[in-house]
């Protein structure tokens, strides 16, 4: 059952991710990032990891998606008018990117026996267990981190505004 | 409850997808679509952490996802906004058009 699930959400995730790459359209390149998302969120719930599954939804597909969403319609990018790459670069590109997965299949592969293969506890996901391992290991990367964020809120800010002549 | 998938399955999934994200960034020539699938890398690491988070009990790979989410929801606001600046000056978003930090 689960192993059906993992199967299913694995097809899903990998074939929308080449269509988000295949699509000529940005706006379905968008949607199709969506369902990855949603998958991976899945494979989350799959895992146990019940807080890390919602914070991703929200986050993902509920805050970045939307943002990508504004800028291609104010953009008015949402037609099917944009130049591609040559054909010989299109096909340097798909070798190269198949080389990477033969590196990562060559370094990964033997390494099933090394790993550990069920799943320790089940509670390690839950807010709980996230929020005495964040507030006290993690603070001072956690209070780093709104720093990032208000930097970031800032330089977007600065960044977006029209520039005065 | 009792779980079946092994961790070298998350392994290879994590695997493709990362490599679905390089060759999304060498294949396309749109900005907008380049950062989606650095995106998608992003998440295909977070998978990762996750999985060996829950496999090896220790919690701080899913505090390591929680902040990798914080930079990348900084790093999207960051570059679309200079996307959008990007695209007041030469009214598109094609990547072979910003060539001149090239020499």
């Amino acid at each position: 059952m689960t192993l059906n699930a993992f199967y299913f959400l694995s097809f899903l995730a990998i074939m929308s991710a080449i269509m988000v790459v295949l699509s000529k359209n940005p706006v379905y390149s968008v949607l199709y990032l969506i369902i990855t998302f949603f998958c991976i969120a899945g494979h989350y719930t799959l895992m146990n990891a019940q807080f890390l599954a919602i914070v991703h939804i929200i986050v993902y597909a509920g805050a970045i998606m939307v943002l990508f969403l504004y800028v291609i319609m104010l953009l008015n990018l949402n037609k099917e008018s944009e130049p591609h790459k040559s054909n010989i670069l299109k096909f340097a590109a798909t070798i190269c990117a198949g080389l990477i997965m033969l590196v990562l299949i060559g370094s990964l592969k033997g390494t099933e026996n090394m790993l550990a293969q069920q799943p320790a506890a089940a509670d390690i996901g839950l807010v709980k267990t996230l929020g005495k391992v964040m507030f006290t290991e993690f603070l001072l990367p956690f209070e780093i981190t709104s720093v990032l964020l208000l930097a970031a809120m800032v330089g977007a800010v600065m960044l977006g505004k029209p520039e005065s002549r | 409850m009792v779980k079946t998938v092994p961790l070298d399955y998350y392994l290879w999934l994590a695997a493709a997808l990362f490599t679905i994200g390089v060759l999304g960034v060498l294949y396309r020539r749109n900005a907008i679509i380049i950062f989606m699938c650095i995106e998608l890398m992003l998440n295909a690491v977070n998978l990762l952490l996750v999985a060996f988070s829950t496999y090896l009990n220790d919690a701080s790979g899913q505090v390591f996802v929680f902040f990798i989410m914080a930079v990348a929801a900084a790093e999207v606001a960051v570059g679309l906004a200079i996307l959008v600046m990007m695209y007041r000056n030469t009214k598109s978003v094609d990547i072979n058009i910003l060539n001149r930090l090239k020499w």
